[in-house]
């Protein structure tokens, strides 16, 4: 008990005394995990977009698919990425194993599903009636998925935080990929995994809280875009 | 025209004037919404055709389509505002025309003025009324000049007085602009007041086609009698037909009417509950010809109206105001005496069982 609190303690001193380590740990995770949903929401979005305004045979089938792959479990991800691009696998050219690049690689992989079924959600959320009345007042095809996307934004954003979300939090692809090199691919739950592992309760602890507050921040600012 | 598996629309076939006030009247359900649906071009009818300005509509590629849609604008039942300003509400369509913005500007301007609300451009649309929305939505669908305007139950929402903002908006924009109006209502009144033609439209067929009065007075089957509201039918029997006056009988009651049925001739017979009067026993006698002693075996007030129904032979149904229900003293179950004008009955020969 005493060995819990104590850590708690440190741990505080580590987050207010602002230790380099912890920063920077923190810095690459955010880092990392924001340039991870920026890819992954330039993909899925259109992606989303064009199975919801397109009428195509095993449209059903792919979302059913889609969403089947929400709960894709990470470590599967970090093994088909590492095997695509670890030495031997048809990327390993590009020498991206161990690295932040492959990592945020793993990320995109991750969670463009949740991103793609979060904007059919969301552009299906936005009624028959207001598509009509965005044709009915002349809009091309372009102006009309334009509108309508604009018109479910807030919704969509809230998918893109979901997605943020799960891929701050995951550890199992960030280890595989990242290899959780000091100073390099460690993030924080990789931190948190190897520091608990070896007995450095204090670093972890304070790892813990920072990775607890970023995602209570996702969740705070979810709830305030879906105020919107 | 079917829609899913069901089907909406059958045999239907009309055609609308340029300038006037078309209204299709129907119940809910009846397919008035996917008529007005095909006209824009959302919806594809299985098979048929739609002209418009003598092009076949049907046939035309996507691109195509849009030319000719926005020569038209629509306003549904249900106003949807997009998120943002009334001004970028308004401005949305002349923005997918390429507009420039001084003319988006003057023309948002213009219409908000038409519609009645200047200088609600900084209002968020999300936050105006019921009524309001509408006329938004009016003010966004005749921003652009159309030169058709689709109008789909554009009060079936509102309270009475935004209705009524909207119905004499309407009938201002067909005089000051010459715009051809192609509304749908389920409202008989509003159908009466603006429009020029009336289309009955039932269960996905047209019913008649005509100006109101034609339609109210001379309904041409049971379907639409029963639809605005022509509440006494009877089938009868020509016994005599002199100089256009015929005697006609109905359950051993002979009625009289105007029409050129000759003896024989099976007809059925429509009338208005509003045609029928009631007078006191003794007074003074009108010209009618058609005057009845009956019971009264139904009373049922609506608002300041009140609906009888009335056993003389044959079952009369009418409606009269509550003011001359109480001088004339009448009750459940009283006798009465009534009258109604040859007139005021509509004979149509029977061609089939209806």
């Amino acid at each position: 008990m005493n060995e819990i609190l104590e850590g708690i303690l440190q741990a505080i001193q580590l987050i207010v005394s602002m230790n380099p380590e912890v920063l920077e740990i923190t810095a690459r995770s955010l880092l990392i995990s924001l340039s991870a949903t920026l890819v992954a929401s330039l993909i899925a979005i259109p992606i989303g977009g064009f199975i919801h305004f397109k009428q195509f045979g095993g449209k059903r089938g792919l979302i059913t698919i889609i969403q089947a792959l929400y709960a894709l479990p990470t470590v599967l991800v970090g093994l088909l990425v590492f095997l695509l691009i670890s030495r031997s696998g048809p990327f390993g050219f590009m020498k991206l194993l161990f690295t932040p690049a492959g990592m945020i690689i793993g990320q995109i992989v991750l969670i463009v599903p949740l991103l793609i079924g979060m904007t059919l959600i969301a552009l299906s959320g936005v009624s028959q009636t207001k598509q009509d009345t965005v044709i009915s007042l002349g809009a091309t095809e372009l102006q009309t998925v334009i509108t309508i996307v604009k018109e479910a934004r807030f919704a969509i954003l809230g998918g893109v935080i979901l997605g943020f979300g799960r891929a701050i939090a995951e550890v199992g692809a960030a280890m595989m990929i990242g290899g959780n090199i000091r100073g390099y691919t460690r993030v924080l739950t990789t931190a948190i995994a190897l520091e608990t592992s070896i007995g450095n309760l204090s670093l972890s602890i304070a790892l813990g809280i920072i990775l607890l507050l970023i995602a209570l921040m996702v969740t705070g600012l979810l709830f305030l875009v879906q105020e919107r | 025209m079917n829609f899913g598996e069901k089907e909406v629309l059958k045999d239907v076939s009309f055609s609308i004037n340029d300038r006037e006030i078309f209204t299709f009247i129907g119940p809910s359900g009846s397919g008035k919404t996917t008529l007005l649906r095909l006209i824009d071009m959302l919806a594809r009818p299985t098979s048929g055709k739609i002209l418009i300005d003598g092009t076949n509509v049907t046939r035309l590629s996507d691109r195509e389509k849009i030319q000719v849609r926005r020569k038209m604008g629509m306003v549904f039942q249900k106003p949807s505002p997009l998120r943002g300003s009334v001004y970028a509400n308004i401005a949305i369509g002349l923005q997918f025309r390429k507009v420039n913005a001084d003319e988006i500007s003057k023309r948002v301007s213009e219409s908000l003025e038409l519609v009645g609300l200047e200088g609600y451009e900084g209002r968020k649309a999300i936050t105006l009324s019921g009524g309001e929305m509408q006329r938004v939505a009016i003010a966004r669908a005749i921003t652009t000049k159309p030169d058709v305007l689709l109008l789909d139950e554009p009060t079936a929402n509102l309270d009475p007085v935004s209705a009524e903002k909207i119905e004499s908006l309407i009938e201002d924009l067909k005089n000051r602009f010459g715009i051809t109006v192609i509304l749908s209502t389920h409202d008989m009144v509003q159908g009466q007041r603006l429009a020029d033609r009336i289309a009955v439209v039932i269960d996905g067929r047209i019913g008649q086609i005509g100006s109101s009065k034609e339609i109210f007075y001379r309904p041409m089957n049971r379907a639409v009698a029963h639809m605005v509201g022509v509440e006494n039918i009877f089938h009868g029997v020509v016994t005599e037909n002199e100089a256009g006056l015929t005697a006609i009988d109905v359950n051993g009651v002979r009625i009289t009417a105007g029409s050129g049925a000759s003896p024989g001739t099976p007809v059925t017979l429509y009338m208005r509950p509003e045609d029928i009067t009631f007078y006191e026993k003794d007074s003074i006698r009108s010209s009618a010809r058609n005057m009845f002693t009956g019971r009264i075996i139904e009373v049922v007030p609506i608002g300041p109206m009140v609906r009888l129904k009335v056993d003389a032979g044959v079952k009369l149904t009418a409606v009269i105001t509550q003011r001359s229900f109480e001088e004339l003293g009448l009750a459940l179950r009283k006798e009465t005496e009534l009258t109604f004008k040859a007139s005021a009955i509509h004979v149509v020969e029977q061609k089939d069982t209806d």
